[in-house]
């Protein structure tokens, strides 16, 4: 049996950082929540996706809203169990196993909460493989699971039941619910049966996530050089190395959006590139031509360390390595790019999928 | 190490400096024109204060002053670092979080190393209370909650440590706990509120206020200490604190924000390059005999660190400079692999025995400097037969490891000019990529002294205004008068007071009723 303990969520943190492609929250608070909650009522179990009971309901809990709230209105660790149970009564079942929606950044963590409070075993899946902005933004999206009846409930008690025809309004609606709790909440939403979460769920991420983790530790540890194991555990490829030479931000529609300059050195001598932004790194121009594009993954790292940099940590001067990481294929088809490609983010370019070779 | 006064003629009010650092405490005594009439170095004691004593009475006698003469004493300390790092002295905290039932799914504390913790905090309370982001109550304040939790820590804590959610927005909560508290705990038991140390993150902001509140009776010894010191020696001066963004505070301040005085002593090495190279925006390199501080001047004043930094082991969100610290020193040790290196392992404060110069055995980045005849120091004989080839390496390592670090620091990549202080900075070169100019002012090696002796008083504010109920401007505005205030609270003379800085960050995620706003005003000393 697969057991999350204290060091485990270390691992995880740190490789859903690295999912989390610059946004996604920072995985850290979170973190410090599910080590509380395994440090009370013990260690997580981590349930392969494929031995999800095809009749057993499964319920993903998340936390929704600015993550610059959510470090400092700390969530009591109750809410995300309301939320949990509002939808097990909504639906009349009681769900064999949580699982996160967003692998990448803090929503890795709010789950592990819920299942060991609950001593409910947690998927390794999720809904993405990645981090993205909104709800929507799903793989269960792309097999017509909805995301309501959806609950969302806060640290005061309040809990709100959604039901809504379509998940555009349900991403509309929470959001304006989240706003009216104070800018964070904890949501359980596309509840689904085994089945169909072997379908429309991104398989064994929790534990790709733990490796990611698992094999920037260790290499630290041992001095052996990060970029080429994370290359190839990740099926990516190092798409620079260079130096930070700009970074414009603005904000727009609460999300930090911008771009980034990075001139080549190395290898990479002297090439420009730039990385366009919105809290996720969603655009990769080489020399003034895209070259790779959401939903594939775009992270940066830290040219020695290996460790990830998130959105608000870049700065000029900063040395780095930009890693392409292929998405899960259920995202290059027709309705996924429609959901998460480029043109959904504003971009008028075509998708351009990451091969792993040269 | 003293050097002789020249006083051109005695003016009636001189003002003393004395930075603490790691190495060497050094002391300057400046006139009312701000000239230095007299300098010294003292090795730093285990203590702290003994070294302030001994550098005290060195400059005092090379001034050849009258102990009389000396009207103000600016002191930058390292009291407050030193009992974090070693453990020493810190008080038991009681540590209140206003909150509930939000925060409670992260005790506090829970990152803390557990001998710091158990040494610190006999107990930790979550109750009822903190705001929303846009400044509402979050829960409703139970003045019966608090009475409780104080009766509990009455005879067991020296101080209290006060965090509400959101009080950088809403400081309601926590003014309301501390009258209680002191009304349960008698009016001289301290209390710290996050709300006037750090900015948003919780943890982050209540680590810093615990320490505080650890921290007050460190100080309070500290200056107790001083002020024995200069009466022993007929000094009839009034103490001012030099604190982390350049600035001084009074002795009132310092004992209610003692850790504002943690980095002290790179902010002074700043400020007094500024004041020395008469720059207000360069980057100022401070080189000892063990590490080199690189750090930014900006608008005349050190550039805070927008990330948290670590303190003993605690991750904290208090303002502090931003610097970048690298083994680098007159004292370092040159290794003579298949590749040649320059520190970070140092001989430190017996460089003057195991220099070759000094007739030692260890090669160090003090002999590259004398080799190239750069400097006199020491016998350059001693270091004549060392392969040019070596000297060359050394030297070219000490640059690039200079460059890589000043280009990290900067904000574009246009060159910048550099001020280079400290007693190492013989080793500067005279030339780096990336910089428009070097300057090696005069008194470099007391920069940091002197940085105290001439530094204003300034109060900043940063927090978040809900703008539901007053517009920007009207934000904006309020943050200045709270800077302003808070300037004089410290010591300023109102009169004198502009304002420095003023700076608005939009809120990621967050629809836009909300503003961060950081604002910073100085004034001169009341005097």
């Amino acid at each position: 049996m697969n057991l999350l303990d204290h060091d485990a969520l270390e691992e995880i943190a740190l490789g859903a950082t690295v999912l989390g492609t610059g946004g996604g929250g920072d995985p850290t608070l979170g973190k410090l929540m599910a080590q509380q909650a395994v440090a009370r009522h013990g260690p997580v179990q981590l349930l392969p996706l494929d031995q999800v009971p095809d009749d057993g309901w499964i319920i993903p809990t998340a936390m929704m809203g600015a993550p610059t709230v959510l470090v400092e209105k700390i969530p009591s660790g109750t809410e995300v169990l309301d939320a949990f149970k509002m939808l097990e009564r909504r639906l009349q079942c009681r769900a064999v196993a949580t699982v996160s929606a967003e692998a990448g950044g803090v929503n890795s963590m709010i789950p592990m909460v819920v299942a060991a409070t609950l001593g409910l075993p947690l998927v390794d899946a999720d809904g993405m493989g990645r981090a993205f902005p909104e709800i929507q933004m799903v793989t269960p999206t792309l097999h017509g699971v909805s995301a309501t009846p959806m609950a969302i409930a806060d640290e005061k008690g309040n809990q709100v039941l959604l039901e809504t025809p379509d998940n555009f309004w349900t991403e509309r609606l929470a959001r304006a619910v989240t706003i009216q709790m104070g800018c964070s909440a904890c949501i359980a939403l596309y509840a689904m049966q085994g089945a169909t979460a072997k379908k429309a769920l991104v398989p064994s991420t929790i534990s790709l996530a733990r490796e990611i983790g698992h094999t920037l530790l260790t290499c630290r540890e041992q001095k052996r050089d990060p970029i080429a194991a994370l290359t190839a555990l990740l099926h990516g490829r190092q798409l620079c190395e260079g130096k930070i030479t700009d970074v414009r931000r603005r904000t727009e529609r609460g999300f930090a959006r911008g771009e980034l300059d990075i001139i080549g050195t190395g290898q990479d001598a002297g090439t420009p590139y730039k990385i366009s932004f919105q809290n996720e790194n969603l655009v990769f121009w080489r020399d003034g031509q895209p070259e790779v594009t959401v939903p594939d993954l775009i992270t940066i790292v830290d040219e020695q360390t290996g460790l990830p940099i998130t959105t608000e940590a870049l700065k000029y001067g900063l040395r780095v390595i930009v890693l392409g990481i292929p998405c899960h294929p259920q995202w290059r088809t027709p309705g996924g790019l429609a959901l998460a490609g480029p043109r959904y983010f504003g971009y008028e370019i075509e998708y351009i999928p990451l091969g792993n070779d040269e | 190490m003293a050097s002789p006064a020249t006083p051109e003629k005695v003016s009636d009010v001189f003002r003393l400096g004395i930075d603490v650092g790691g190495t060497n405490t050094d002391a300057v005594i400046l006139d009312a024109a701000d000239q230095v009439v007299a300098s010294a170095k003292s090795p730093t004691t285990a203590d702290v204060t003994t070294g302030i004593v001994n550098a005290l009475q060195a400059v005092l006698t090379a001034s050849q002053l009258p102990s009389t003469a000396i009207r103000y004493a600016m002191l930058g300390t390292t009291h407050c670092t030193n009992a974090i790092v070693t453990r020493r002295g810190l008080s038991s905290v009681g540590v209140i979080r206003l909150g509930a039932p939000a925060t409670r799914a992260v005790e506090p504390l829970i990152t803390w190393p557990a001998d710091l913790r158990q040494m610190v905090c006999p107990q930790a309370f979550i109750l009822h209370g903190g705001h929303e982001y846009n400044g509402e109550p979050l829960a409703t304040l139970d003045p019966r909650e608090i009475r409780a939790a104080a009766q509990q820590l009455k005879g067991r804590v020296r101080a209290v440590a006060v965090t509400g959610v959101f009080s950088p927005v809403n400081s309601e909560h926590e003014l309301r706990a501390r009258d209680i508290l002191q009304e349960e705990l008698g009016d001289d038991m301290p209390v710290s509120l996050s709300g006037e140390i750090g900015s948003v993150s919780l943890l982050e902001r209540e680590n810093a206020t615990v320490l505080n509140a650890a921290l007050i009776a460190v100080a309070r010894t500290a200056i107790e200490g001083f002020e024995q010191a200069i009466r022993q020696l007929h000094i009839p001066a009034t103490l001012f604190l030099g604190q982390n963004d350049g600035s001084l505070m009074s002795v009132d301040y310092a004992l209610r924000y003692p850790i504002f005085t943690i980095a002290s002593g790179p902010a002074n090495s700043i400020r007094g390059a500024a004041y020395l190279s008469q720059l207000r925006d360069a980057i100022v390199i401070d080189i000892g005999g063990t590490t080199t501080d690189i750090g930014i001047l900006q608008k005349g004043f050190p550039r805070e660190s927008a990330l948290a930094v670590e303190i003993g082991g605690v991750r904290t969100n208090f303002r502090m400079p931003d610097l970048v610290s690298i083994g680098l020193g007159g004292g370092s040790r040159v290794h003579q692999t298949d590749e040649i290196r320059v520190g970070p392992d140092s001989v430190g404060y017996r460089l003057t025995e195991e220099a070759k110069v000094f007739g030692g055995q260890q090669l160090t980045a003090t002999d590259l400097a004398v080799a190239t005849g750069r400097i006199q120091l020491g016998d350059p004989g001693q270091v004549q037969a060392l392969p040019k080839r070596v000297v060359e390496a050394g030297l070219a390592y000490i640059s690039r490891s200079l460059e890589d670090n000043i280009d990290r620091m900067k904000l574009s990549a246009n060159p910048v000019p550099v001020v280079a202080v400290g007693g190492g900075s013989i080793l500067f070169p005279e030339q780096l990529r990336g910089v428009s100019m070097i300057i090696r002012p005069p008194h470099y090696e007391v920069a940091n002294a002197i940085g105290v002796a001439i530094a204003q008083v300034s109060g900043t504010i940063d927090r978040v205004f809900a703008l539901d109920t007053m517009s920007r401007a009207q934000a904006l505005a309020e943050a200045e008068r709270l800077a302003r205030g808070r300037a004089c609270v410290a010591g300023a003379d109102a009169a004198s007071v502009e304002l420095l800085d003023l700076e608005e960050i939009p809120l990621a995620y967050l629809p836009g009723n909300a503003v961060r706003i950081k604002a910073k005003a100085a004034g001169t000393l009341k005097l």
